[in-house]
């Protein structure tokens, strides 16, 4: 009996990452599909782990689970009222998507499961994988030195990511500043329906 | 520890029993230190206020106080409000915990002995670390209770904002040591205490300070304890909880504590190397067979430990000493002042470091930021030739690095 | 144990995204609460980044896309983020203009 521990740690987090997701789509209560979202988001964390991608591991954590979801369970708290915090769904509506999610679902996995250079190979993987960090931090700022071992003709394409990072800097700054203008305190209309109970 | 054990084992249980000792001592780190920080507390919140502190258990200085209270925590009832949703409310205080203790894998205790030596271990403890903030909102919410959730929202709030000016202090000693590696930068501190990081330049000086002050909001210590808060909100977030969940909660809080003054060790003051290179001059060294190179191990923990607990016991020293922020100060203290002053300290540490690689009074003796992950071998062969003219200490260093990244 | 003993390639992450992928789908298409169906959003693009994380890693993928992959992962992360602010506070002025927070109640513009 010998355990591959690196695929007993990949089955576990892909059990709890696909899990917790189904849970999401299950779930009625809005903050329990909130917290199975956190579960699900930290287990793809440590999948991008496994994967040897240390850095974007690290930084989902940071940014999305730490950070995105933060937010939406802000957005939750604020919205859960008793009469929204459980919203069923009608039985014809389920039929429909689980028709349409499942015949993607089909097209997906036929489309994995039948090329050959995706398919597992049969030597065990190494036991580290090469150091991400400092590499995706030059590719960031324009050098890819990560393109080192290829020869000079297949690299002439290859340009650094120094552009689309500006570019999402100011991007982000321009979101956020828009976020927060469109969800400043304004005066609360009062909905129709009960303007005649107030005035009465 | 897991290679040790294939001498005996097959491979995988090898693994199996290094993960688990691994995570054995890891929880006896928080587990033991948690009972002494809190009998420690009790002690100098006493002296503090003019008085004794516990007395009477287990001897003159009352230090079986925290097994006694925790005896007490384990034996009360296990309370559930009537409004509260059951499984959040049960699963709160775990997840609180489990956040505090993942922050441990990757902070070492002394050279190379970490649970899991990472490249990026600065980013995993400070990522981890912020997500300690979903077991306060999920407590919050699942108590049924206005106050619990008022707490919870006002902890969260400001975990996350403090989060901005802590990810930037933490930068700058990255900076200086070119690797976020935990084990890199605290060797790169080895010998005098003039190597470590906090007396390299100005600038990194004063980043120590605010790096302490955001680490004392993050962990929710007075004076930024508005969510606890006995005369505002009852208990905040955990007014609900009784017996062991709510010391989970408590474990979770003096985990945190001690993992945020051991990375303010690591970075800024050392880590395992002490004012005066002890371990060498008692030639406790690998070098001199392993035995020694243990013992001058263990020597650096012990030097480790002492630090992170001087780290706690200042921020109960604080806690007892300045009155408690309101909300809007708490937020202020984050937003115009510790973010701009980080900002500027970084930008002053970058600039040091370009105009003076190699220091301008204090010069170290292994050379700072020279971390190479084996691409620049590739791009520019020639460097290793000028590694060979250096000193020998450098060239200890230098191989000691490179033996790290080689195998990744 | 068979299972077990076999390393893992590219393949198994491709799976992994393709089931969060058609369930933030399914999510997104049920849901009647605003903020579910932005969950839904948030489980499609992690669905998304798995399978960029698995082209992208030298440990399973040596011959790959390189780092590339990791690096369109990161962007993919901070444009999520974005993209989640801006829907929470469009949700929220939803939420502020109507008292509810139910996307089947927002027909105003039904002819």
């Amino acid at each position: 009996m010998d355990i591959n521990w690196h695929s007993f740690f990949f089955m576990a987090f892909a059990i709890f990452a696909c899990g917790f997701a189904l849970a999401v789509v299950i779930s009625s209560n809005i903050v329990h599909m909130a917290f199975y979202l956190v579960l699900s988001l930290g287990a793809t964390a440590g999948l991008f782990f496994l994967a040897g991608a240390d850095f974007v591991g690290s930084m989902q954590l940071l940014i999305y689970v730490g950070g995105t979801l933060v937010l939406l369970i802000f957005g939750v708290m604020l919205t859960a009222q008793s009469p929204f915090i459980s919203m069923k769904t009608k039985g014809g509506e389920w039929i429909l998507a689980a028709i349409v999610g499942g015949s993607l679902l089909a097209i997906l996995l036929q489309a994995t499961l039948n090329i050959k250079e995706w398919q597992a190979g049969e030597k065990p993987l190494p036991d580290r994988a090469p150091v991400t960090a400092s590499r995706l931090g030059m590719g960031l700022l324009g050098a890819r030195v990560d393109e080192l071992d290829k020869p000079a003709a297949a690299r002439a394409g290859m340009s650094g990511y120094l552009l689309p990072f500006e570019i999402v800097s100011v991007h982000l700054l321009v979101v956020l500043i828009g976020a927060a203008y469109l969800a400043r305190p304004k005066k609360r209309i009062v909905p129709r329906g009960f303007e005649q109970e107030s005035q009465s | 520890m897991a290679i040790y054990f294939e001498n005996w084992l097959p491979s995988w249980l090898a693994y199996l029993v290094a993960a688990l000792v691994h995570c054995a001592l890891l929880i006896n780190v928080i587990a033991v230190g948690a009972l002494v920080y809190i009998w420690l507390e009790r002690k100098v919140s006493g002296r503090i206020q003019d008085r004794l502190g516990p007395t009477r258990v287990g001897g003159r200085f009352g230090w079986l106080q925290s097994l006694a209270d925790g005896i007490k925590l384990i034996t009360k009832e296990d309370l559930l409000p009537g409004g509260a949703d059951a499984m959040l409310f049960r699963v709160a205080p775990y997840v609180s915990f489990c956040a505090s203790f993942c922050g441990y894998l990757a902070l070492p205790f002394a050279y190379n002995w970490v649970a899991m030596r990472m490249n990026v271990a600065v980013f995993f403890i400070i990522a981890v670390i912020g997500l300690e903030v979903f077991g306060v909102i999920l407590a919050g919410y699942a108590s049924g209770s206005k106050w619990s959730l008022f707490g919870g929202m006002r902890e969260a709030a400001q975990v996350v904002s403090y989060e901005v000016p802590l990810g930037l202090c933490v930068v700058v000693p990255v900076l200086i040591a070119g690797t976020m590696d935990l084990v890199s930068i605290g060797e790169q501190q080895a010998g005098l205490f003039t190597n470590w990081f906090v007396f390299h330049d100005p600038f990194t000086f004063i980043t120590f300070w605010v790096y302490f002050t955001c680490a004392t909001a993050s962990v929710n210590r007075a004076p930024f304890d508005l969510a606890e808060a006995e005369s505002e909100l009852v208990a905040g977030f955990h007014t609900e909880y009784s017996g062991l969940r709510w010391s989970f909660f408590f474990m979770a809080e003096y985990g945190s504590m001690f993992a945020v003054s051991g990375l303010a060790a690591i970075l800024f003051f050392g880590g395992w190397n002490g004012p005066l290179p002890i371990a060498s001059w008692l030639s406790l060294t690998a070098e001199h067979g392993p035995v020694w190179g243990y013992l001058g191990n263990l020597l650096g923990l012990t030097n480790f430990i002492l630090k992170c607990s001087f780290g706690v016991t200042f921020m109960m020293w604080v806690r007892w000493t300045l009155p408690r922020l309101r909300i809007d100060q708490v937020m202020t203290t984050c937003l115009k002042y510790c973010t701009p002053i980080a900002a500027a300290m970084f930008l002053g540490a970058t600039i040091w470091t370009a105009a003076f690689p190699g220091g301008l009074i204090l010069r170290p003796t292994v050379p700072l930021g020279e971390i190479r992950e084996g691409w620049l071998e590739k791009a520019e062969p020639t460097s290793s030739a000028s590694v060979s003219s250096a000193s020998v200490e450098t060239k200890n260093f230098v191989a000691r690095a490179a033996d790290s990244n080689a195998g990744r | 144990m068979n299972v077990l003993a076999q390393p893992v390639g590219v393949s198994h992450f491709l799976i992994v995204g393709a089931i969060m992928f058609v369930t933030g789908a399914v999510c997104m298409a049920t849901k009647r609460n605003a903020l579910g169906v932005l969950m839904g959003i948030e489980l499609v693009l992690n669905g998304a980044n798995v399978n960029f994380v698995a082209f992208g890693s030298e440990l399973l993928n040596p011959d790959g896309i390189g780092l590339d992959g990791q690096l369109i992962a990161l962007f993919v992360i901070v444009l999520a983020a974005a993209e989640a602010a801006v829907a929470l506070a469009i949700a929220l002025n939803f939420y502020n203009n109507h008292s509810t927070i139910d996307v089947d109640r927002a027909d105003e513009l039904k002819g």
